[in-house]
């Protein structure tokens, strides 16, 4: 590993230990200080008595200050044995059960978002003014405008309840039958990507318009190149640097969380979910490990994203400025 | 039919463009030779057409809202009614560009011995490592310094004269009869300037490479040019030797843009001479000369497109577009050249 | 010019040097781009001062650093007899009338949004000097002064050539009636026949209104014809200063030398004579 990298791994390393303490920190300030109720007397049941809030308060710890709340919370996140209030389960072990639900969706979606995206923003940028880019550019901003949820429940309903097609909720294990777990994803995957293919495809249409008029793909053409391979040897590499940062950042943030609505409308039961649920419930040590599980993705995918861009343009140094 | 030793023949090239404001008579009928060994040199400013005629020979300027007429005769092919693909064919091969601003001319994304492989690849069978080794050799024939290791950098990591250099070698890579240089020395410093100049002369008189320099700096035509052409707002207004531009011009056009040089090697004047007012509207250009606005000389008779032909008896490939009388051509000039040495600092 | 009075401008050993960073925890400077590097230079009231050099020399990062636009690393600037490096922005205002700024480029000097009255007339109204009626007449008669017309107050900047924005930058420099103009390349963007307009106009506008300029450029030929000294500038500093006639015809410095060498000759006799010399000696 060169020095450069080296001192850029240990810098993100650093920061990543800051963000996940000013997290959690924030996380766990936010609901303490929120006036819904003593988490005591919450778990106490319908009708709770002032000796069984008194004992739960014990048994949990509420009595202790603030500060030592927060050290045996983050003790047991980082060894494994954080307790959810309400469900009394594992938070890990339900973190872990839920994961690969997550991953499923959030990959899936992913690689179809940028697939779909890079076609058709090439497509209406060839075509740039002509009624089909028109057409797209309209279907684009359609497909930015409508929230998740609503197609989601849109598709479910009368794609998987109505016609019967698709199911219209649930998730099946790889394992079990690979291709029920395809068919299964299908509409969450499209719900999700709707989003990202009309905002990814509008960026990349106009970076390749723009690229296009760059003086280098002027040179190409003028040294004899096909013209297929000006466009994807030249504006395409040259076009795709921005989108596929933005894409690692996305797909960060739909791992760490951003697939919430999806998941729930979807019945997926993955990650996203379970945190839906824990917010419901004012559940905070889900909360708090749902939340540093995506801080700590986040973090990852920012740093591995400006490698990304580091190796893909050479003029950009890990460290600092530009080298031009 | 071209003449014996014509490299290049265009016969009243005209390109318009059709833009939101109107039709932009970029080229208005350009009509010049280009013959095999020499350096021609088209001069002029901005909207004067000269890259949009460059250009247009490499076919970079085709396109919906481009309307091309007239023919370039290229080695035999036609160039302006060439298909796509026979054009593609002989650039980069036998007809080669180099642009104004290096930095921007290279793809920043691949390392500059791959752009020059990627070209003779695009026209030859060659293998990688061969055509590599060529590249190599290629960059150390313009003058890069160790050029076996820096071929892996990439452009930026070149400074802006090594980076013309490398569009040099790269244009040069298959070895066409003719080189296109727009501007190339325009976004460079004035000492990098000289070291390029040097190369393409030396590439012009070592290697029998034909030059077609399109430039606006008259100082650099006159280090290396043989036959220069004068364009103004569309039109060559004039054209001839090097000498007999420089030192006997015809056209008003060519007075002003000389006088308005500063020399180093000369006593400073008083005042710079200036062409008055500024270029026309290639929207709406003026009827007849489109220079007459802007000329201290101009007549009745001006309203009338003059013709570009040769009008000095000793000189037949001196042609110019001026309809003053040869002999009042030479009074004003005189007259000019007195009024300049009469004003010293 | 006595050797004790002092000059309009006096600049000594100006310094600015911008830090190259690098660390892993905390940014330590390893080294640094020495832009200007100990520069001296003088001023006389009513004189034009050339300062040639290529790209890197440090030209335009001596310009705005002289200006206090970019705050000096080290070193003195004496205006009017005045120090202002160090001086605190309120302290610079008023002192800030006297000296203006023209740059090169007419097409990003210009703010895009505003109209040319605004542009002309902003430095004036910031001053305080004129508003409503009276201003307008000023600008107006600004306009005329660099030959532009009245009508043009209410255009915008794009409906104009380069060589019409770059007077109307001249028009905006000059509102003020500043002592020193600083103009960094100002016909270098533009076309051959317009920078003769423009190099004559600032010519007539130096001698109607005393100015003295700082005329910054790479071109030799267009220093050599406004200066009356020229100061050559490579790697941040000051290699060779004098008359012009002294600079350009009888250079000391190597790099001068090199520099005029460079300079093309747009007479293609001497330039085959010179070639044939070369090539027997």
């Amino acid at each position: 590993m060169s020095s450069a990298m080296a001192r850029f791994v240990v810098r993100r390393l650093l920061s990543m230990l800051l963000v996940l303490f000013a997290v959690s920190v924030v996380v766990f300030l936010i609901f303490n200080v929120l006036p819904s109720g003593d988490p005591a007397v919450r778990m106490a049941g319908k009708i709770p008595t002032e000796t069984q809030v008194e004992a739960i308060r014990e048994e949990w710890g509420f009595d202790e200050p603030l500060y030592v709340q927060y050290g045996t919370m983050m003790k047991q996140l980082f060894s494994g044995e954080m307790i959810s209030y309400f469900t009394r389960q594992n938070v890990s072990e339900e973190i872990w059960k839920g994961l690969p639900r997550t991953l499923s969706l959030a990959i899936g979606a992913a690689i179809l978002w940028m697939a779909l995206a890079i076609a058709l923003g090439l497509y209406s940028a060839l075509r740039a003014g002509a009624f089909s880019d028109r057409v797209l550019t309209v279907l684009a901003l359609v497909g930015i405008s409508m929230p998740v949820f609503w197609i989601g429940a849109l598709m479910s309903y009368y794609l998987g309840y109505k016609a019967g097609i698709f199911p219209n909720g649930g998730y099946v294990e790889f394992a079990d039958s690979p291709f029920e777990w395809l068919w299964h994803l299908v509409l969450p995957w499209t719900a999700l990507s709707i989003l990202f293919i009309g905002f990814y495809s509008r960026v990349l249409r106009s970076d390749i318009l723009e690229t296009m008029g760059e003086d280098f793909v002027r040179t190409a053409r003028a040294k004899g190149l096909s013209e297929r391979r000006v466009l994807l040897k030249h504006v395409l590499r040259n076009s795709l640097i921005p989108i596929v940062t933005l894409w690692g950042l996305d797909f960060g943030a739909v791992i760490a969380g951003g697939a919430i609505l999806t998941e729930s409308v979807f019945d997926i039961q993955g990650v996203g979910q379970y945190a839906a649920d824990s917010i419901k419930q004012l559940d905070l040590p889900p909360i708090m490990a749902v939340t540093m599980f995506g801080a700590f993705f986040i973090v990852v995918f920012n740093a591995m994203v400006d490698i990304a861009y580091a190796a893909l343009d050479p003029r950009i140094r890990l460290e600092g400025r530009p080298s031009r | 039919m071209s003449a014996p030793g014509s490299l290049l023949d265009l016969r009243d090239l005209a390109v318009s463009f059709n833009t939101e404001e109107g039709l932009v008579q970029a080229v208005d009928g350009v009509s010049i030779e280009l013959r095999a060994g020499e350096v021609l040199a088209v001069v002029g400013e901005s909207g004067s057409g000269k890259s949009v005629t460059a250009t247009t020979l490499m076919g970079l300027t085709r396109g919906p809202n481009a309307t091309i007429a007239g023919s370039a005769t290229f080695e035999g092919t036609e160039l302006i009614s060439a298909s796509d693909e026979e054009l593609r064919a002989i650039r980069g091969n036998r007809l080669a560009m180099i642009f104004q601003d290096p930095m921007s001319s290279l793809d920043p994304v691949y390392r500059v011995v791959d752009q020059i492989v990627e070209q003779i690849q695009a026209h030859r069978d060659t293998r990688s490592g061969e055509a590599r080794e060529r590249a190599i050799e290629l960059l150390d024939a313009v003058g890069i310094p160790d050029a076996a290791k820096r071929a892996d950098s990439y452009p930026h990591e070149f400074s802006g004269g090594m980076r013309q250099r490398a569009m040099i070698a790269m244009a040069l890579s298959l070895e066409p009869s003719l080189l296109i240089a727009d501007e190339p020395t325009t976004a460079l410093d004035v000492t990098v300037q000289a070291q390029i100049i040097d190369l393409l002369r030396d590439l012009n008189q070592r290697r029998d490479l034909s030059i077609l320099l399109i430039t606006h700096d008259i100082g650099v035509v006159a280090e290396i040019a043989d036959r220069v052409a004068v364009m103004y707002a569309g039109r060559i207004v004039e054209q001839g030797t090097i000498d007999e531009i420089f030192y006997e011009p015809q056209h008003p056009y060519t007075w002003g843009l000389l006088d308005s040089l500063t020399r180093i090697d000369r006593p400073r004047p008083k005042r710079l001479s200036q062409i008055p007012g500024m270029p026309p509207s290639l929207l709406a250009p003026p009827r007849g000369c489109h220079f007459r606005p802007r000329c201290p000389h101009a007549f009745d008779r001006c309203t009338e497109v003059p013709s570009l032909l040769p009008r000095v008896a000793a000189a037949p490939g001196h042609l110019d577009r001026c309809w003053l009388e040869p002999a009042r051509k030479q009074e004003l000039r005189q007259a000019g050249d007195r009024d300049a040495l009469e004003q010293p600092r | 010019m006595s050797a004790t009075s002092e000059g309009l401008l006096e600049v000594r050993g100006l310094v600015k040097h911008f830090p190259i960073k690098s660390g892993l925890l905390v940014s330590r400077e390893v080294d640094s781009v020495k832009a200007v590097d100990g520069v001296d230079l003088s001023l006389a009231a009513g004189e034009t001062l050339g300062l040639v050099g290529e790209s890197g020399s440090g030209k335009s990062t001596l310009c705005r650093t002289v200006l206090q636009l970019i705050e000096p690393g080290a070193g003195s600037v004496r205006f009017g007899g005045r120090e202002l490096v160090g001086l605190r922005q309120r302290e610079l205002r008023p002192l800030r009338r006297d000296m203006q700024m023209i740059f090169q480029d007419p097409y990003a000097s210009l703010n895009p949004r505003r109209r040319i009255g605004q542009i002309v007339g902003g430095p004036i109204k910031l001053h305080g000097l004129a508003s409503g009626a009276e201003l307008r007449r000023q600008v107006e008669e600004l306009l005329e002064r660099v030959g532009l017309s009245p009508e043009h107050y209410d255009r915008f900047p794009h409906e104009f050539s380069g060589g019409q924005r770059q007077r109307i930058g001249i028009a905006r420099a000059i509102a003020l009636k500043p002592k020193l103009i600083v103009a960094d390349e100002p016909v270098s963007a533009l076309d051959v026949s317009i920078q003769a307009q423009i190099v004559n106009l600032l010519d007539d506008l130096q001698d109607e209104f005393g100015l003295t300029y700082l005329f910054v450029a790479h071109d030799i030929g267009v220093v050599r014809h406004v200066s009356d000294r020229i100061a050559v500038m490579h790697g941040g500093k000051i290699v060779e200063t004098g008359t012009a006639d002294q600079v350009c015809e009888r250079p000391i410095d190597p790099y001068t030398k090199k520099l005029l060498a460079a300079v093309p000759i747009p007479d293609p006799r001497e330039n085959r004579a010179r070639r044939a010399g070369a090539s027997l000696a």
